[in-house]
This record gives structure tokens, sequence and C-alpha cells, in this order.
């Protein structure tokens, strides 16, 4: 049977009436959102809106109650775990950098190569050219590849969030997910970062969660309004940012 | 294990360390069978007997250090599987005491004479076969281990919950062992064991041989922990144990990995606890004791906990105080000297002896290389190491 035939949407990603709720907070209310093959997608919202949650969702952190979770038309998301959803190839930044802060910046990269992640190939690993190749493309990339042989930990703080856009780099997902990646950036990072996503989306999908609306203005992507589990707009930023339940409710007048 | 994985496992700690164990390996059974008895440099056998048993404790700490020091799996219960691996050596020992038991049976043992067994257990069956013991001295921890993880792992049982089950595990074993009717002996244990492979084993040479055995056996797991945390898979590990959700994210089956260092950590505890017995002469059901585990903790916390060679020899030094304490008028103290030396550790030394050491040495060797790469900038044509492969 040829695949095509099977797919349910076009979309790389797919949420329909998703629900989730913890002790009777309704985090995730009916939400459906569908993201397209090589989109990127900017996420917005107050605290508490639900973008983390639906994130835990996407990668398998967080069951939900309802709903379907479509990944690349086919694959049914509710149903797998963590491991199985990254090795599908969906990859995630976390709100807080969370690298491996013990081990060196381009052993960071190492572990997140989408190799053979099995104990019997980690065991009887050794390392090839292509993947030192890889690791040194992705250094160069995320503008690391002095620091290489500096253990994570010791990186600023935006060293580390590039870091972790680097390991998503090197891990090569379908599709990437970017919670905050400019938290407590310089603007002078700030704007590298936005060009380094712009550069990223050119072979990935990607939806990335942020506050800064200098930086969602500076994506130039479609936006997605998040509130109280459910989308309350989308559109361009200036369609988003004229709405007046966005301003009510987000942006403030 | 290819020669490529060994040579990249060795630094110069790693080679000291495994030099100066080989040295005693050799050296002190020689000193103890060779030289006459009361001359300066002669080892009394009492105290091959007694270093054979720290050897062999250092080898418990490996196995602690490997999933404690390496992938945050703080086990309080690795005396059981070093007490089982020291029970499944004990039953060879006593299927081999034979006819020369108090009561003559060729079959079974004096304690099941005693108490009117008719026949042997099945669970005593092949365990007068060396290989099969020798076997089953890595199988049953390895098995108990791999069930007990297979489940908690899964259910992601982790932190403290994990070490008090780890506790209950123990102590669970140490009442079922205590029983007269679960066949091992009940509260005796298993003891008055005659030879091994046929030779004495209160003789000087068998008592040099084990500890000479006990070395290499030292060496041997220390090589294959060096082996294991200095591999890729070593770095998933540190991984799991610093970010374990990152690395799930990251395409990491956190339990296999977990379920293999636990089960590998476990068949290590069991060869240890199999050297120990013959060379202490008794195993009962007082090393399943909750405290005995903790004790190994604490060893391998004082030592250095992920640097292997601070484990081992946390293990040597804590044991040597406690010959020394328990053995003078400070012997009702020396359960408070050993919880205050956890805590001065843990508040003083958190990276414990070896740990401090590196840090410190570390330290300075980042000091001198700030210095020679101003002057080194200099010259020019300065090139980044490339991957270490």
């Amino acid at each position: 049977m040829n695949v095509m035939d099977t797919r349910a949407t076009s979309a790389m990603l797919y949420l329909d009436g998703v629900h989730v709720s913890f002790d009777g907070f309704h985090a995730i209310n009916n939400l459906s959102l569908a993201l397209e093959p090589g989109e990127m997608r900017a996420i917005i919202g107050p605290n508490g809106a639900g973008k983390t949650t639906m994130m835990d969702i996407i990668t398998g952190k967080t069951k939900p109650d309802e709903g379907t979770v479509l990944f690349d038309g086919v694959t049914d998301l509710t149903r797998l775990d963590e491991t199985r959803i990254a090795e599908l190839g969906i990859g995630r930044k976390f709100q807080k950098p969370t690298v491996f802060e013990s081990q060196t910046v381009q052993d960071n990269l190492l572990l997140a190569l989408n190799v053979d992640h099995s104990v019997k190939g980690t065991l009887f690993w050794r390392g090839s050219k292509a993947e030192s190749e890889r690791i040194d493309k992705v250094l160069e990339t995320i503008r690391l590849t002095d620091a290489r042989n500096r253990l994570a930990g010791s990186l600023s703080h935006g060293q580390k969030q590039w870091l972790e856009i680097g390991m998503l780099l090197a891990q090569d997902p379908k599709l990437l997910l970017v919670d905050e990646p400019v938290a407590g950036m310089t603007d002078v990072e700030t704007h590298l970062t936005a060009e380094l996503l712009k550069e990223i989306n050119k072979t990935h999908t990607i939806m990335v969660v942020e506050h800064d609306m200098t930086f969602v203005r500076e994506l130039g992507v479609k936006v997605t309004c998040l509130h109280e589990g459910t989308v309350l707009a989308e559109g361009t930023i200036d369609q988003v940012s004229s709405n007046e339940r966005v301003i009510e409710v987000y942006l403030g007048r | 294990m290819t020669p490529h994985m060994l040579t990249r496992s060795l630094d110069r700690g790693a080679a000291i360390f495994l030099a100066v164990v080989a040295a005693c390996g050799i050296l002190i059974p020689l000193s103890n069978l060779l030289l006459p008895a009361g001359s300066f440099l002669q080892v009394p056998t009492y105290l091959v007997a007694l270093w054979g048993k720290y050897v062999c404790y250092a080898i418990l700490a490996l196995a602690i250090d490997l999933i404690w020091g390496y992938c945050g799996i703080l086990s309080l219960g690795h005396g059981a599987f070093f007490a089982l691996g020291g029970y499944a050596m004990g039953m060879y020992l006593m299927r081999q005491i034979g006819t020369r038991g108090v009561y003559g049976n060729p079959i079974l043992p004096d304690f099941m004479v005693f108490l009117n067994y008719s026949k042997l257990p099945w669970t005593w069956y092949g365990f007068d076969m060396f290989w099969f013991a020798a076997l089953m001295v890595l199988l049953v921890p390895g098995l108990l281990a791999f069930c007990f993880g297979w489940l908690a792992f899964r259910s992601r049982v982790t932190g403290v919950y994990l070490s008090i089950i780890t506790q209950a595990m123990t102590y669970a074993l140490l009442l079922a062992f205590f029983r007269n009717d679960f066949g091992f002996g009940g509260n005796n244990g298993l003891t008055d064991f005659k030879d091994i492979l046929g030779f004495n084993v209160q003789a000087e040479g068998t008592r040099a041989a084990l500890f000479a055995l006990s070395c290499l056996a030292l060496i041997a797991s220390f090589l294959i922990c060096r082996t294991v945390v200095s591999s890729k898979l070593g770095k998933v590990l540190i991984a799991i144990r610093d970010a374990e959700s990152r690395s799930r994210f990251l395409g990491y089956r956190v339990e296999s990995y977990k379920l293999f260092v636990f089960t590998l950590s476990a068949c290590m505890a069991g060869v240890a606890g199999a050297l120990y017995v013959p060379q202490v002469g008794i195993i009962n059901p007082s090393e399943f004791a909750p405290g005995n585990s903790i004790e190994a903790v604490i060893w391998v916390a004082v030592g250095g906990r992920g640097t292997l060679v601070g484990a081992a020899l946390g293990a040597i030094v804590v044991n040597y105080a406690k010959t020394f304490f328990t053995s003078g008028v400070l012997a009702p103290y020396w359960l408070f000297m050993l919880g205050a030396l956890f805590i001065l550790v843990t508040l003083l030394l958190p990276k414990g002896i070896v740990g401090t050491f590196n840090a410190w040495r570390d330290q300075s060797k980042e000091k001198r290389s700030a210095l020679t790469t101003v002057s080194a900038a200099a010259e020019d044509g300065v090139t980044e190491p490339k991957m270490a492969e």
C-alpha cells in the first residue's frame, strides 16, 4: 500500500480537538493546529496558555485525554513514548537550556547525532570521519568551534541556548520544537538566533514558542496565539497583533 | 572488548592503579609463601586473608560506582548481589565437604541432616560442580538485577524511591535467608568449608592464590568499568545521570541503558562475594543486612564517586579504618565514626578523596595551560585539537 494513500493530512504536524486537564485545570482545551512541511510557525500567548504543555503532548511527555495528534500524516503520537517520538524525527529545545553540563560541547553534539542509539551501538561505537565532519559543521553554524573542548556547563547562557539548537541540528529531526530560544539573550544574540532559525528552516519544519515580539516579528512567519489552551488567533504578526482579543489577553493596550 | 577500546580507556591514574594492584597481587602472596615466617618483609597469612577481603570490597565498590557515579542510580541494596554471589560459592564449598561433615552424609550438608531433610533440595543441584557454581555466581545476581531493574526502570522509579526499594529488596532477602526452611542454612549460614577445587581452603598456598585471584578480579572489573565509561555508552550514562529526560528526547532508551549497567554491576558484585566467601570462611544472612549496602555506598562517597579508582581506594581506606578502630577500645563507637565520616565527606569533600585531588590537578593544569597559550599564541599556527577519534 502506498504511504501517500494512507495519509490523513498533508500536514507535518496535525493536532485536532486535543484536550488535557490536570486535576480539573484545563491546560489544553479543544486545541487544533496544523503545520505544513517546511513551515516555520511562531506560537505566542500569555503564561499558562498551554504552550509548553502542547510541546509535552507532541513529544510524548504528557498524554492527552482526548484528541488526535498526527505526525507526518500517518503516525499517532499519543500512543508513543518520548524515545520513540525522538527516533521518528521530532527534536525539542527546552525553555530552560538543558545541555549535558559536565560534558564537552562536542560530546554534547556527539550524543545528539542521529546515529545508532542502542546500548550495543554506543558500547561498540567508533567515531567516523562523517560524524566528526557533521559535528564540525554544526559547531560552525552555532559559532562554538572555539569552545568545542570546553565543558557545556561553563558556557554563557546564550551559548547554551545555541548549543541546544546545535544539538537539534545534529539530531537532524524532521520537526523542531523550540521553546523560548531567546529568553535571557542580548539583542545581538537574539538577532543572530533569528538568522540561525531562518537558516535551519530552509531544510526543517519548525515550531517556535517565544514571548519576545521583536524576535517573532523578525522571523516573519505565520503566528498562532494561544490562550487558555486553545487557539485565539492565527495569521501574520500584524493580523494577530491587531486582533482585539489578543491585545486584551496578551499584548495589553 | 577490542584493543582499541582498551587503550582509549587508560589514562595515567588508571595505569598507576592497575600497576599497584598487580604488584600487590604478585608480591604479597610471594612474600607470604617464600619468606621465612616472622621475617620483617613477610606478610603473615592472617593479613593476606584480611587484605583479600578488602580487595573483594573494592570490587563491590567499583560495581556501585559504575551505576551511582556514572548513571546516578543510588543502589542501597548492592550488598544483596554480593551476598548472592557469596552464597553460590558457599553452596559449592558445602558440597565439597562430602563425608567429612559431622554427620558424614555424602550428599547432604550437615545443616540439612540436622533439619531432617531426606533429599537435596532442587536449588542445590549442580553446585557440586565448580563450573556450575561459577556460572551461578554471575547468573543469580545478574538475573535478580535484571528482573528488579526491568520493573523499576520501566516504571521510571528514580532517586530516593529507587534507593528505598533496593533497601527493601536486600531486607526481604535477609528475612528469607534467615528462615531454616528456605534451604540455605538459616541464620547459621554456610561454613566449615574444607576445600576448593581440591585445595584446602585453610592452607597458606590456597589463601595466597585466592588473594592473587581477587587482585586479578579487581583488575578485570576495573578494566570492564573503564571500557564501559570511556565508550560512547559512558557518555550516554553521564547524560542520563545529569539530564534524564533530555536523553529521552534525544532518542535514547534510558531504561535499557540503566538495565544494562545495573545488571553488569550486579554480576561484578556477585563475583566479589564469591571471592570473599572462601577467604572469610563463612557466609550467613547478615551479609544481606541493609547496613552493609549503605556502608559500601559510603566507601564510594569517601573515595570519590565517578572516579572508579576512588571507589576502590575508598573501600580499602574505610575498611582499614574499620579494622583498626573496631579492634581497640573505640570499638563501640565505630558506627558513630562511620556516620560522622559520611557527613564530613559530604560537607567538606563532596567529590571524595580522588575527586577532590582530580579537581585540584585540573585547576593547576588549567592555570599552566593558560600561561602557555598566551606564549603560544604569539608563535601562531596553533591548531585546535580535533575530535579524539
